[in-house]
């Protein structure tokens, strides 16, 4: 199984609904953080907490509010991994691709847990559970590592991810 | 009769079960009515141990680990009973793996609530601080060259060198910068350092900030470590209470804040240029130097860009004196590194030792050797963009120079073990992989040149003209070595060509024998 590059960014159709209702909670995020562009990931990361995902219509708002231009803006959310175009699933899945999780199985551990999720590649299964790559959790002598919706999991087995994962389905505590 | 246990909130603790040990003895405390304080402490390291309890009695603290949830109540009653356990450690700080090491950064990690100032000072901190208050911008830069302290993050530049370049800088406003965008796989130094003294880091910053002019300062976690960045918030909060941090520091006429700011899943913003331009909310991408940050850094002002531990290293040094940390070390690496063991490894944790310690006592004395108990094969030193080492090479000392010549790198001192299952070719592919992933994209070397180089491993992987692949490989990698605006693009070729050089037979694929198991 190769896995594809990744393309957290991509130009598709809005997936966040837009409305003015977002527009005033956007002016909201920007004002708490002194509509300063110098603040720009912070106000993004702000964003993505409240509206789930940064909507290529907001690059708009915060171009003007900000008083920068469009191309910055969206410069700035296509060059970080964190920031996505369309909303994740219910449950957030990260699981540890870099070296140290390497050497204890982490590969093979993923295409196993890709297969169960019934996903050929990173991305979201249809009963709405994301599993994403990341690169280091900084957990890396209890590696394989993964963070189940921020939460961090060492000794990663398949067994111990679905106990997490059915537990953030439940919304309960991971 | 009150117990006192230690249960660590450190995120590597945390992910193996802590909160959950935690929650059991307060629970089982509270049914049997038995009176338990719990202080979430950093970790000490040993994190195959994790979840680790302490328990405070007058003889020191007795460690026991790791715990499961099923063996909490028959722990507790051992506790009570003053018996020993299955789980029983002994002391702590008896415990080799922990004794034999020489915690001078790392000295509070463990020991205390991170968050305790008052905890904090009873333990020696703020002693540097309440020194540097008493001394001159250039005494303190003075000390810091005299002591020989070289920047952690990886490059090791010293950092007196550093600090006097920005004290002797006339702007209207100077900036010290942390880098906290510890990305490379093998390390979690700075991630426990902010975890489980945080005050250190803060006292180191102040210092900082008094020794060059500088009255603000930014803390660059990456958004990967949710719970640095919230014990971080919670340590500055405290530290601005009891006005250690504002605009008149304990009433000494002095001024400092500090912010934090947060990454956002970029491995290049541990670049110091990238970090700034990213504080500046833009993309992060490399600056050309010169100028350099010391000169013209974040928002064109002279700023500090120091790692963590750099800056956690410096209340010591005040407190102590240049020469005591000068004392440590071999040659012209002085002081003590965190170093990280990490990977497929039995024993992996944070072992602080003097530089020259060799890697053979930090993976096999200390790490036991692999977790999986097949043969040790190769180890990465420094972290994604560091050299793979063979099992020859296991007596040289960890120190800059000597790793630097014979074609290694310390870096950020993390170790990460392999077994002999470790397909040496797929890693230098995913070295490829790792950069084209991780480029911030401005220079053409690191932009294109990990994509080709990515494809070209790939066919050698399908034993597609392995011979002509290979030297093309080499090739590239001297267009990116010597062509590469940063170390992304830069250092990419130090895993690709130490796993081809010490390890060709990994790289001798043809058709039939294209598989992983090519190795064997």
């Amino acid at each position: 199984m190769t896995l594809s590059m990744p393309t957290h960014w991509a130009e598709t159709e809005p997936a966040c609904p837009f409305d003015d209702a977002m527009e005033d909670r956007v002016r909201k995020v920007c004002e708490d953080y002194a509509n300063d562009p110098a603040n720009l990931l912070e106000i993004l990361h702000g964003l993505q907490k409240e509206l789930g995902c940064i909507d290529p219509a907001l690059q708009n708002i915060l171009a003007d509010i900000l008083n920068i231009s469009k191309a910055e803006v969206h410069g700035v959310i296509s060059f970080y991994h964190d920031f996505r175009s369309q909303p994740a699933g219910k449950v957030q899945i990260k699981l540890c691709r870099a070296e140290a999780c390497q050497a204890v199985g982490a590969t093979a551990l993923i295409e196993d847990i890709l297969e169960q999720h019934g996903l050929n590649d990173f991305g979201t299964t249809e009963s709405g559970i994301t599993i994403e790559p990341v690169y280091c959790l900084g957990n890396c002598a209890l590696g394989p590592s993964a963070m189940v919706d921020g939460k961090l999991l060492g000794r990663v087995t398949e067994a111990s991810l679905s106990v997490s994962v059915a537990s953030a389905l439940k919304g309960g505590p991971q | 009769m009150t117990l006192i246990l230690y249960i660590p909130d450190d995120a590597a603790a945390l992910s193996v079960g802590a909160n959950e040990i935690a929650e059991r003895f307060s629970a089982i405390g509270k049914q049997r009515n038995i009176e338990l304080v719990i202080i979430r402490n950093g970790s000490r390291g040993m994190l195959w141990l994790e979840p680790m309890v302490e328990l405070e009695t007058d003889r020191g603290r007795l460690a026991f680990g790791p715990v499961s949830l099923d063996q909490v109540e028959s722990l507790l009653d051992a506790m009570l009973q003053r018996n020993e356990h299955p789980l029983s450690l002994g002391l702590t700080e008896e415990i080799p793996y922990f004794k034999n090491q020489e915690r001078l950064t790392f000295a509070r990690v463990g020991l205390i609530d991170p968050v305790d100032l008052v905890a904090y000072e009873a333990n020696g901190g703020l002693t540097g601080l309440r020194q540097a208050l008493n001394m001159t911008s250039q005494a303190i830069c003075s000390e810091i060259l005299e002591s020989g302290l070289r920047g952690r993050g990886g490059a090791g530049f010293p950092a007196g060198i550093k600090w006097q370049t920005v004290l002797d800088q006339v702007a209207d406003q100077k900036y010290i910068c942390a880098n906290a965008d510890e990305g490379d796989s093998g390390t979690f130094a700075d991630r426990m350092l902010m975890e489980g003294d945080p005050f250190t880091l803060i006292e180191g910053m102040i210092i900082a900030g008094l020794a060059t002019g500088a009255a603000h300062g930014f803390v660059y976690i990456r958004s990967e470590y949710v719970h640095a960045i919230d014990k971080m918030k919670r340590a500055i909060a405290a530290m601005e209470q009891a006005n250690w941090l504002g605009n008149d520091i304990q009433g000494r006429g002095k001024a400092f804040s500090l912010q934090l700011r947060q990454g956002a899943g970029a491995y290049i913003c541990g670049e110091e240029s990238a970090m700034l331009n990213s504080i500046e909310g833009k993309r992060g991408t490399v600056r050309a130097k010169p100028p350099i940050p010391a000169i013209e850094g974040l928002f064109g002002k002279p700023t500090i860009v120091n790692n963590i531990l750099t800056l956690a290293s410096v209340p010591v040094i005040l407190a102590k004196g240049a020469s005591f940390y000068k004392n440590f070390g071999l040659g012209r690496s002085t002081g003590t590194q965190a170093f990280q063991i990490a990977g497929n490894v039995k024993y992996g944790g944070l072992v602080e030792k003097a530089f020259g310690v060799s890697i053979r006592e930090l993976i096999e004395d200390y790490g036991g050797g692999t977790l999986s108990g097949r043969p040790f094969r190769a180890a990465q030193i420094g972290g994604p963009l560091g050299s793979y080492i063979s099992d020859d090479m296991l007596d040289l000392p960890m120190d800059y120079e000597t790793l630097a010549q014979h074609k290694a790198m310390l870096g950020h001192g993390g170790i990460t073990v392999f077994d002999d299952s470790v397909d040496m070719a797929e890693m230098a592919r995913f070295a490829f992989e790792f950069c084209q992933i991780e480029s911030c994209g401005k220079c053409t070397p690191c932009r294109i040149g990990a994509v080709r180089g990515r494809e070209t491993m790939e066919k050698i992987l399908h034993g597609e003209n392995v011979a002509s692949n290979i030297a093309l490989v080499e090739d590239l990698c001297e267009i990116m070595t010597d062509g590469s605006l940063c170390a992304m693009g830069g250092l990419t070729p130090m895993p690709v060509l130490s796993a081809l050089h010490l390890f060709p037979q990994d790289f001798d694929r043809n058709p039939l024998n294209s598989s992983a198991e090519a190795a064997e």
